[in-house]
């Protein structure tokens, strides 16, 4: 991160789906739009209502993190039958070119940074072969530029601030983006942030805007609830191993679960994938796919043995991961961002917080 | 930012019990190698070991990464079987022969299905090495007593003769291997020749009496405990099917091993053998970088979830 103080910018509601296609001449942009209840992200479309602010149903992960891609196809050479026969000829995809995911909650720019150690490799810092890097997630990494949109407000399931954000940080955005009246202010914190900011219609923010932009800031980190104190949340990690084998707690914590997964694919900081196959005899693709923890067959063994066969036992793993093991290898820092989608969306009302502070304080008691 | 909050950010962000950190993007260069790129290979010999269990040996079909493959004893790889899938399994055949490298594959399911119809010529996919593997440097100058069941038998041949090839660097070693039926027996074109060499004591075993065998009948366990090999400066090496695993690090604990003495290997479901796709966790461990060899110290340290 550069150390010169980046200018923030205006730009009026009326231009901002002309700077937006400018931006869309040099990169695929990812803005959210309304879709039935729910609001996703698409590549910018005519209509797409830019100028109201949107809290999207879905994380942007699947922007660095595609629902499904290819990590190569594969075609057999030669009369060939069988999986074996012939020759193969492997082809990895070409990349693709930059992207923009505009109108971001400052939560899901900061879920990419949880993301970011897994990818590079960190975790595998012991691995004999030598560390393990992803190029498919890292190429997108380095060629997407994030535009945080400030929250107005937070909602009752929001919990940024237990873990470090807020509804206007600028952790791993390049350009933060606050509602003011008539337009956006646009400040930059990064050099990509601010190389965005080049076009006619982005216009010198002047004092008063800056200080409107600060003043929205504050209240929206006021309306969010009370935070526990970070030392003891950061209880978690020794808790949720405490608690391991007290399979009492997490029935009663699970209890209501009804392993659909919806928390992990909403989840901005859930990155567990599949690899499967798929061909037509002669030519197919080896693919990787979002997977989810909570299912059962995630860890069924081709013997029948699954060691987590019981929904709490999927339950405890998706916790323990975010707020003991994660931190164990990535430095304490928690793999959850505090989006509270998994809390919104859970049909049966699972809320990640309480478990959390239910195993500090049941751990405690023992 | 201002150099204040920024500094105040990086300062929240890295502090234990918070979120994601900020700190720089990842890097990305564009000739990163892809760790999911398997490498093209030739079977050149099928071997049929019993009823369910086949071993295959492979060569890459790049010359120079043949040459310059590098592994060490216990560390796995995966085979692809493109269009089925990729499945681990040990490299069995040890670093010290490295004509070709060997996998044992007992059918199972999906991929090893489609294994089972290799012949030589046949091309497979191969991802290796993964994983970490025995600890053999700290092993030298002691004792060594395997005990294998099953499929189990694979890791510990690895390790086995990598030590016969470095035989002076050990103590006693002795082999304990077990099996449901004589057919059962993997590796039976090798076992002449490990009963009869003197750098090598073998005991053979199946569970129950079959017709023409010569070698002990009964369950793993139990003949350990008949053998009791003495636990001072030995270190036992085993690896089978959970419930012979259960029974034997009993025995073992009975005859006097202390945790630190008893390696074995960890079984996971798993996917991308690289410590990235989040499927072989036991706690903050996964099973594919940190092992799949650990060490029963090591386990009674990690979560129960076996
Ligand atoms: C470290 C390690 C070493 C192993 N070494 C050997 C060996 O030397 N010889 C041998 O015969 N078997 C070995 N196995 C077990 C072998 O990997 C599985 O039997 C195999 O993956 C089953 O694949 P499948 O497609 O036939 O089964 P399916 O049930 O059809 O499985 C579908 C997919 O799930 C995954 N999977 C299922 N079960 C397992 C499992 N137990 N372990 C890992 N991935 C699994 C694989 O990706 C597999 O392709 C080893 C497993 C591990 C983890
Ligand atoms: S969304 Fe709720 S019900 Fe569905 S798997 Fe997650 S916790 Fe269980
Ligand atoms: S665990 Fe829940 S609150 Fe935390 S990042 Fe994931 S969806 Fe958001
Ligand atoms: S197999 Fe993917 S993390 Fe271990």
């Amino acid at each position: 991160m550069s150390d010169r103080s980046f200018t923030p910018a205006f730009i009026s509601f009326k231009a901002l789906s002309g700077w937006l296609r400018a931006l869309a001449q040099k990169a695929t942009v990812h803005a959210p739009r309304r879709e039935g209840r729910a609001v996703v992200y698409r590549e910018l479309g005519d209509g797409q209502g830019l100028e109201s602010f949107l809290r999207p149903t879905e994380s942007a992960k699947h922007v660095l993190f595609p629902r499904s891609e290819a990590l190569f196809s594969f075609q057999r050479q030669g009369e060939a039958a069988g999986a074996a026969s012939g020759k193969i000829r492997l082809q990895e995809p070409e990349g693709e070119g930059p992207a923009i995911i505009f109108g971001a909650l400052s939560c899901d720019a900061r879920g990419f940074l949880s993301f970011d150690p897994v990818y590079d490799g960190c975790g595998t810092a012991q691995a004999v072969g030598g560390i393990a890097k992803d190029p498919y997630y890292l190429r997108r990494r380095a060629n997407t530029s994030i535009i945080v949109r400030a929250c107005k407000s937070a909602l009752n399931t929001c919990f940024c601030h237990w873990v470090g954000g807020g509804p206007a940080s600028t952790e791993g955005a390049d350009l933060l983006a606050t509602d003011l009246e008539g337009g956006l202010l646009l400040s930059p914190c990064s050099e990509a942030g601010a190389a965005l900011l080049e076009h006619p219609d982005c216009v010198p923010a002047l004092p008063e805007q800056i200080a409107a932009a600060a003043a929205l800031h504050a209240a929206a980190e006021r309306s969010l609830g009370e935070a526990p104190p970070a030392g003891e949340l950061a209880a978690s990690r020794a808790a949720l191993l405490a608690l391991f084998e007290n399979s009492e707690f997490w029935q009663r914590q699970s209890a209501q679960c009804l392993s659909c997964g919806a928390c992990t694919y909403l989840c901005p900081t859930c990155y567990c994938f599949n690899i499967t196959d798929e061909s037509n005899g002669i030519a197919g693709a080896r693919l990787r796919s979002w997977d989810s923890c909570m299912s059962a067959l995630f860890t069924l063994e081709a013997s029948g043995h699954n060691p987590r066969a019981a929904k709490a036992a999927r339950l405890k793993n998706r916790v323990g991961h975010k707020f003991s093991y994660y931190p164990a290898i990535h430095e304490g820092r928690f793999s959850c961002c505090g989006c509270g989608r998994c809390i919104k969306s859970c049909p049966s009302s699972v809320d990640i917080r309480k478990i959390v502070l239910a195993a500090i304080k049941e751990a405690a008691h023992v | 930012m201002s150099k204040a909050q920024s500094a105040a950010q990086s300062a929240a962000g890295t502090a234990p019990g918070k979120g994601p950190g900020p700190g720089a993007r990842p890097a990305f260069a564009g000739d990163l190698p892809n760790p999911y790129l398997p490498m093209p290979a030739t079977v050149i010999e099928v071997i049929n070991e019993s009823p369910s269990i086949k071993t295959f040996r492979l060569v890459l079909n790049d010359e120079r990464a043949m040459r310059d493959f590098h592994f060490e004893p216990g560390q796995v790889g995966q085979l692809s079987m493109f269009g089925v899938g990729e499945s681990t399994f040990v490299i069995n055949s040890p670093p010290t022969r490295k004509d070709y490298l060997q996998f044992s594959v007992m059918k199972a399911g999906e991929n090893t299905a489609a294994l089972h119809g290799l012949s030589a010529g046949d091309t497979v996919g191969v991802r290796a090495p993964l994983g970490n593997f025995f600890p053999y440097e700290s092993m030298k100058g002691k004792d060594i007593v395997f005990i294998g069941g099953g499929i189990g038998m694979a890791p510990l041949r690895t390790l086995l003769l990598f030590m016969l090839d470095t035989r002076k660097d050990y103590g006693r070693i002795r082999l304990l291997y077990g099996a449901r039926s004589p057919q059962d027996m993997a590796f039976s074109a090798e076992l002449p020749d490990w009963l009869v060499r003197g750098d090598l004591e073998t005991v053979l075993t199946i569970d129950r009496e079959a017709e023409g065998w010569e070698h002990k009948v009964g369950l793993i366990p139990n003949v350990l405990l008949e053998m009791a090999p003495a636990p001072e400066n030995c270190v036992a090496v085993t690896c089978g099917p959970p419930i012979m695993i259960k029974f034997t690090l009993q025995a073992l604990e009975k005859l006097g091993f202390a945790p630190e003495q008893i390696v074995t290997t960890l079984e996971k479901r798993m996917k991308c053998g690289i410590g990235i796709c989040g499927r072989c966790n036991i706690g903050d461990k996964y099973v594919c970088v940190d092992g799949p060899v650990f060490t029963l110290a090591q386990l009674k340290g990690m979560p129960n979830e076996l």
